[in-house]
């Protein structure tokens, strides 16, 4: 009982995790209608410079925020000069740009960075009250971060004017264009804020497995579980499936199939979200006049 | 330029003899490459009937790639088939696996294929590794891939193994060009266009969408199996590190770099995908990938088309 109790803990602290990459992949699908291959590679670039922030002895938390500001500003950046040429573009083009972002971003992180594994400190592990029977003290403060970030962009979308034109532009963007909301720019901004909710999950994830440039690659995966699970067009039932997906990839992982056939799991997870529950948990199923 | 238009495929046969010719002149590490260059061709060839055809992206065909060739090596040194029978196969493996990959591809498209299909090559590699099936997969290191020597009586014309797996590369590269090439101007291929352009249409008009769907998957994989087989034997061995998802990755580029839905695209894809690595890493040795990104970026501002967007135009 205790051995199932730590592992549905070490779950939520990971599904806290594959929600946040889940939110992030599904604000930009919602926005743009394309999938985001380069979250993952961009999230590790942040680190990356988070890493050398802090080797550099600027403390843990203003290293947080500038990160998180930076890639905030690096998102809108990607998507003002790179992206907003290709919006027009077939799919296939855009996801071979997707690509060259990916290969971008994961060569020049080695190229700055190096490439050993690199450890990254926890700013949570000297606060031992954080620590339970169950979580690690990084595993209490990684789930209070991520609720809290997701708190803060659920109170965004919902209570502030310019999310509430974010989500115009998202719904319904030639309608958005006609009472003067700049469509193009609620793009930038959706992937400037999915830049810098990725940059937080990869702050998160980093001090539990080591930084190096291969560390979101599976992150990437069990985020789009997660989206998938939760229904493409909902981000809170990406947030919902973050966190199934974190806990059934621990309890399976532990009692069924053994830790090296994670990423198995997390490809038969969506084979079996698609082929069973292609609108997932809370999406709707649309119909539509041909 | 009209005789090319009307007899391609006499153009294609001379210019292959030719190049089965030049081998003698080759050293043997630019036999090995162009070897790879068709292999790529191959598989390339594979992804684009899937998708510049039929218009279903698939980020996953490096798994098809891995299956054809352990398929090829665990039926050459496992169960000792003899090689020309073990090729096919390994495609016919290769076809039923890509049928079984199409049936759950026919909720997605877009974006959501491609990513899923990205899920199958980042598995693929930890499968390949288990230990549950490493008696036949031989586990981490892999297997060993022994390159048949040519008949004995082709050898004394100077046929070393080499030029002989050149040959028969280039004689398979040929009869799938063939094969493709009829595929994509007959009934088939107007309609996998049809589904590709407008599905519902072609839906309403009495295609069985999920058929043709399916049927082109498993082509599709057989393709790139039968290249997966030849590659292995190109390199010698195969191991579950040399089909990593990025493999999968380069197959895509090399299709929208050479031109969706063009034939003859997959040869200069393939040539993309071998050389212009090489080239970025002689232009900066530390960082050739962020080169090569940057080339796969400015190819599609300006050319969305690919290089076969180049001769079309004219």
């Amino acid at each position: 009982m205790e051995a199932l109790l730590h592992q549905l803990s070490a779950g939520i602290v990971n599904g806290s995790i594959y929600a946040s990459v889940g939110l992030a992949l599904v604000m930009i699908d919602m926005a743009t209608h394309h999938i985001n291959f380069a979250q993952g590679e961009m999230a590790t670039f942040s680190t990356f410079c988070a890493w050398k922030l802090l080797v550099m002895g600027v403390p843990y938390w203003t290293t947080f925020l500038v990160v998180v500001v930076l890639s905030f500003v690096a998102g809108v950046a990607i998507q003002r000069l790179v992206l907003r040429r290709f919006e027009k573009a077939p799919v296939l083009n855009n996801v071979v740009v997707f690509v060259g972002l990916l290969v971008i971003f994961n060569a020049t992180g080695g190229l700055f960075f190096g490439h050993e594994l690199k450890q990254f400190p926890s700013p949570f592990e000297p606060i031992t009250w954080l620590s339970t029977r169950f979580l690690t003290a990084h595993g209490s403060g990684s789930i209070l971060v991520m609720l809290g970030m997701l708190a803060l962009v659920f109170s965004f979308f919902k209570f502030s004017r310019v999310g509430l034109a974010m989500r115009a532009s998202a719904y319904n963007p030639d309608s958005a264009a006609l009472v003067g909301i700049k469509v193009s720019w609620m793009l930038a901004l959706g992937w400037g804020l999915a830049a810098a909710v990725g940059a937080v999950a990869g702050l998160m994830i980093a001090p539990v497995v080591f930084l190096d440039a291969g560390m979101m690659g599976g992150v990437l995966l069990y985020g789009f579980a997660a989206a998938l699970l939760g229904g493409l067009h909902n981000p809170w039932g990406a947030v919902v499936g973050g966190f199934i997906v974190g806990i059934v990839e621990n309890l399976l992982g532990a009692y069924v199939t053994g830790t090296d056939l994670k990423l198995t799991v997390a490809l038969i997870l969506i084979v079996l979200t698609l082929t069973l529950m292609p609108q997932g948990l809370f999406g709707k199923t649309i119909a539509k006049r041909v | 330029m009209n005789f090319l238009k009307h007899h391609p495929f006499a153009v294609a046969a001379a210019a292959c003899a030719l190049l089965l010719a030049s081998s003698w002149l080759m050293k043997d590490y630019f036999i090995f490459e162009m070897q790879m260059v068709l292999v790529l061709a191959i598989a390339i060839l594979g992804l684009n009937l899937l998708t510049g055809l039929s218009g279903q992206v698939s980020l996953g065909h490096g798994a098809f790639f891995a299956v054809g060739a352990y398929a090829y090596a665990i039926l050459t040194e496992v169960v000792r088939l003899h090689y020309a029978a073990a090729i096919p196969a390994a495609g016919l493996a290769c076809f039923v696996f890509g049928i079984l990959v199409g049936f759950p591809a026919l909720r997605l498209d877009g974006h959501r294929l491609a990513l899923a299909t990205f899920a199958l090559a980042l598995a693929i590699p930890q499968l390949l590794r288990h230990k549950s099936i490493s008696e036949w997969t031989g586990g981490v290191q892999g297997l060993v891939v022994s390159k048949p020597p040519a008949p004995a009586s082709l050898e004394s014309l100077g046929l070393s193994p080499e030029r002989w797996l050149f040959a028969i590369s280039i004689a398979v590269a040929l009869a799938m060009f063939l094969i493709a090439y009829n595929l994509s101007r007959g009934a088939v291929g107007r309609v996998l266009v049809a589904i590709r352009d407008q599905p519902i249409a072609a839906g309403a008009m009495g295609i069985n969408l999920a058929h043709y769907k399916t049927m082109i998957f498993g082509v599709s994989a057989a393709y790139t199996g039968i290249a997966g087989a030849l590659g292995a034997l190109a390199v010698g061995f195969v191991a579950p590190d040399s089909f990593p998802a990025f493999l999968s990755v380069t197959l895509l580029v090399g299709v929208v770099i050479g031109g969706l839905g063009s034939v003859g695209a997959a040869i200069a894809g393939a040539l993309f995908v071998q050389f212009v690595p090489e080239i970025a890493t002689r232009l900066s040795q530390s960082a050739p990938w962020a080169i090569y990104g940057a080339c796969l970026i400015a190819f599609m501002y300006f050319l969305p088309h690919g290089l076969a967007g180049i001769v079309r135009k004219k």
